[in-house]
């Protein structure tokens, strides 16, 4: 009975609070005259985005669109560089090699002991902004053309008959995927080896080959051609975006390296031995025994990462990216409601948070192996 | 139990897990761990000539490139702002009273430790000494050649010696007083403030650089500490009520960036508040920020630290009839915080680290005047971003890398991590 009255007293006295706070950020705001609820979010943006099509005459929703779809942009990328760039430096860390060994340290205890908004900075004023101007581009074999302007890298470009190869690419994937579960029934029912990788691969690829020629080449890769101001062909990442790419990816990759490193030093050293009294390879050793142990480990851990490198895509701001938190800043400046706008914001993140969450524990759950936890 | 097995000979001696450690000479040494085979030879070369190509380009660029008259010119700036310049020697004062307090803490807490570790409740660890510090007499001699001061010199030379006297008076506190040691830290640490902010002192919303990255990070951890604990309690509590309040807000400020909580701080604590209450300032709204942000984490920090205390700590708790707040108090609560100061201090470096981000707010701490001064009318539009950014990043690494390698020496003298 205490129980029941004390909870019930701590959740009226929460309630009220909240209630309390509720009401003054209503009263406040009619006393300013500053508009309540969420139709602001109509009016025209009176900003414009750069490096898309997002003109000032488009709403503020349409403007915070855009915006979650650059944090998603330079998320999802950030988190495949950070994953590659940590599990190597991870791996080097362990490295027989003394020198590879101390220039992976070195690395890790540089970019983990610095801000990120530091980093980010000093990619984005240190060295994107004093890359030579677009005549003097810096070229690397016609491939990449880097200025002030940003970096251009190869891309394809659609010439034809896009819609009939995109259906025999759907085609592809999903004969791939049969193929895929074919061999492994087939690996569970004989034993035999499955190979699965190779025989689903080269279903994919043969089939989309095919495709493509049969089709008339829909689809070419254009490099970038530097002019007197511009570059034309080629995908271009402004300056902001690969600033915060490099940064963010760099900054995580130590967090990475850290955490990989330490899942292989915690699958124990038996298992390692046992291995090696079986008689599989160095090589092997690691593919099938040490690897897939330690990465059922170091999920979770990990994907804490991936949620702190899209939640640190809000330094972008710093920058002038305009992800979504730039987006907010900007819209606050020209006359949004603050309270509104900044709910709207951490609605954004918490729901970017959750999925990846959601995802994470997805994956863990499905890699665990019975009986461990 | 062991079960010895009847053998008709003696059992021989268990080999050593490992061959005993032998001296390499630099010939074997560079053979195994740098040229074992083609594959190494290639690493080793590629590698020897990345970092002789990046050593050039740095010692290039600090010893000859780089412009540092700027941050010669500012150093001042950058460590406190535009605190007042007649009032600079109550922040001289403050550091003479933290180098006492802290030198007389850590010489009882080195007289302790050794202590614990006689009595094999702690695992030993290497001593150190000087080197231990490290990091931080590299950072304050940079300070110093910059600051090329000799007044300055001299100062800190004066509270060094008072930081060693006071270490040497706390090796020797008598073990009754042992316990008032983190109360006469706090004391000093509080006197240093009210040095520098009272009594005529200039109040925190005017001071700045290092001084202001400190003082956010100091007090937010200090802050945030008992609130965190409250919440870890509170989500661990047999009350669904109290434990669904302490899950949302924990998760709540876990699952937004840092930057947007600052946001809130800055634009909409005004409107929380009741008519007639005048807003808080801007250096308040920040902490505010920092503390709702810190205290989420800390509360999960803590909730690893509590239920590492295995529970027949509790039962038997609960069995000498102890209450169930004596039980938390005296029994869970000193053994789980213990096991979570490696954790705290992880906390703290990265509130140190995060404190640049009130930068984008325009509050002038250290990052801020890093950026602010290369548009001073003598250094404008020459492009001096790099010299400030690596001086900024300088004072956060040596801070930063200080603090995260004492951490890791507690945690192998705490002995966790090893199972």
């Amino acid at each position: 009975m205490l129980r029941v009255t004390f909870q019930a007293v701590f959740l009226v006295g929460v309630v009220l609070f909240l209630l309390f706070l509720f009401d003054n950020v209503v009263y406040n705001l009619e006393r300013q005259g500053i508009p309540t609820g969420f139709d602001y979010l109509r009016q025209p943006a009176g900003f414009a985005i750069p490096d898309t099509d997002f003109r000032s005459s488009q709403s503020l929703r349409d403007a915070l669109v855009v915006g979650v779809q650059n944090t998603l942009k330079v998320s999802l990328l950030g988190i495949v560089l950070a994953t590659i760039v940590g599990v190597a430096v991870g791996v080097a860390r362990l490295s027989t090699n003394w020198l590879v060994r101390r220039v992976a340290a070195l690395y890790v205890e540089t970019f983990r002991n610095i801000p990120v908004l530091v980093i980010i900075l000093f990619w984005y004023l240190g060295v994107m902004i004093r890359l030579p101007p677009i005549r003097d581009a810096f070229e690397l074999l016609d491939l990449l053309a880097i200025s002030n302007r940003g970096i251009v890298v190869p891309w394809f470009d659609k010439v034809g008959a896009g819609l009939t190869f995109g259906l025999i690419a759907l085609v592809a994937v999903a004969a791939a995927v049969a193929v895929w579960i074919w061999r492994t029934r087939r690996f569970d029912r004989t034993g035999e080896p499955h190979q699965r990788v190779r025989w689903a691969g080269g279903v994919l690829l043969l089939i989309l080959g095919v495709g493509f020629v049969l089709t008339g080449r829909p689809w070419t890769v254009t490099t970038p051609e530097v002019g007197e101001l511009s570059t034309t062909g080629g995908f271009r990442l402004s300056p902001e975006y690969a600033a915060l790419l490099i940064a963010l990816s760099l900054y995580t990759a130590s967090h990475i390296a850290e955490i990989v490193r330490g899942s292989i030093l915690s699958v124990p050293r038996g298992q390692s031995e046992a291995a090696n009294a079986v008689g599989l390879s160095g090589f092997q050793r690691l593919r099938f025994v040490v690897l897939p142990q330690a990465f059922r480990i170091s999920i979770p851990p990990i994907s804490n990462q991936y949620l702190n490198l899209t939640k640190n895509s809000s330094l972008g701001v710093a920058i002038s990216y305009y992800e979504v938190t730039k987006v907010t800043q900007v819209s606050i400046a020209q006359s949004a409601p603050a309270v509104q706008a900044i709910v709207i914001l951490m609605g954004i993140y918490l729901v970017i948070s959750l999925l990846i969450a959601l995802v994470a524990n997805l994956a863990n759950r499905r890699l665990t192996l019975r009986g461990h936890r | 139990m062991s079960t010895q097995i009847d053998t008709l000979e003696p059992l021989p001696a268990p080999e050593p897990e490992r061959p005993p450690g032998r001296k390499l000479s630099p010939r074997e040494w560079m053979r195994e761990n740098l040229f074992g085979s083609v594959f190494d030879t290639v690493l080793t070369v590629v590698f020897g000539l990345f970092l002789l190509w990046l050593a050039y380009r740095i010692g290039r660029f600090v010893f000859f490139d780089a412009r540092w008259e700027i941050v010669e010119r500012n150093i001042t700036n950058l460590m406190v702002g535009s605190y007042p310049r007649d009032e600079l020697w109550r922040l001289w004062a403050a550091l003479f009273v933290l180098a006492a307090s802290l030198g007389f803490g850590t010489g009882a807490l080195g007289v302790q430790r050794r202590r614990e570790v006689a009595e094999g409740r702690a695992n030993p660890v290497g001593k150190g000494g000087l080197r231990r510090l490290g990091p931080l007499i590299l950072l304050v001699g940079v300070l110093l050649w910059f600051g090329g001061s000799l007044e300055a010199l001299l100062l800190v030379l004066a509270i060094s010696a008072v930081g060693a006297a006071f270490n040497f008076l706390g090796m020797r506190t008598p073990r009754r007083l042992e316990r008032y040691v983190p109360l006469i830290v706090l004391a000093g640490i509080v006197v240093a403030f009210l040095v520098v902010g009272s009594f005529g002192g200039v109040g925190w919303n005017r001071w700045g650089g290092l001084l202001l990255t400190v003082f956010l990070a100091v007090s937010a951890i200090l802050l945030s500490f008992p609130i965190g604990v409250l919440l870890a309690l509170g989500r661990r509590s047999s009350l669904p009520a109290v434990r669904a309040v302490c899950v949302a807000y924990i998760e709540l400020f876990r699952g937004v960036p840092l930057i947007t909580i600052l946001f809130m701080a800055f634009f909409m604590i005004g409107f929380f508040l009741p008519e007639g209450v005048d807003p808080p300032s801007l250096v308040t709204r920040a902490i505010i920020g920092f503390v709702l942000f810190t205290s989420a984490y800390i509360a999960e920090i803590v909730r690893g630290g509590l239920q590492s205390v295995p529970t027949g700590q509790i039962e038997a708790a609960q069995a000498l009839g102890l209450s169930p707040f004596r039980t938390t108090r005296r029994i869970v609560l000193p053994q789980a915080l213990r096991a979570v100061i490696p954790g705290l201090v992880g906390q703290f470096i990265s509130l140190y680290k995060d404190t640049s981000l009130v930068f984008i707010l325009a509050l002038t701490e250290l990052l801020a005047i890093a950026q602010n001064i290369t548009k001073q009318p003598d250094f404008l539009a020459q492009g001096l971003y790099v010299e400030t950014l690596v001086f900024a990043s300088f004072i956060y690494w040596t801070g930063s890398y200080w603090m995260s390698r004492e951490s890791q020496r507690l945690e192998r003298r705490l002995g966790l991590g090893e199972r």
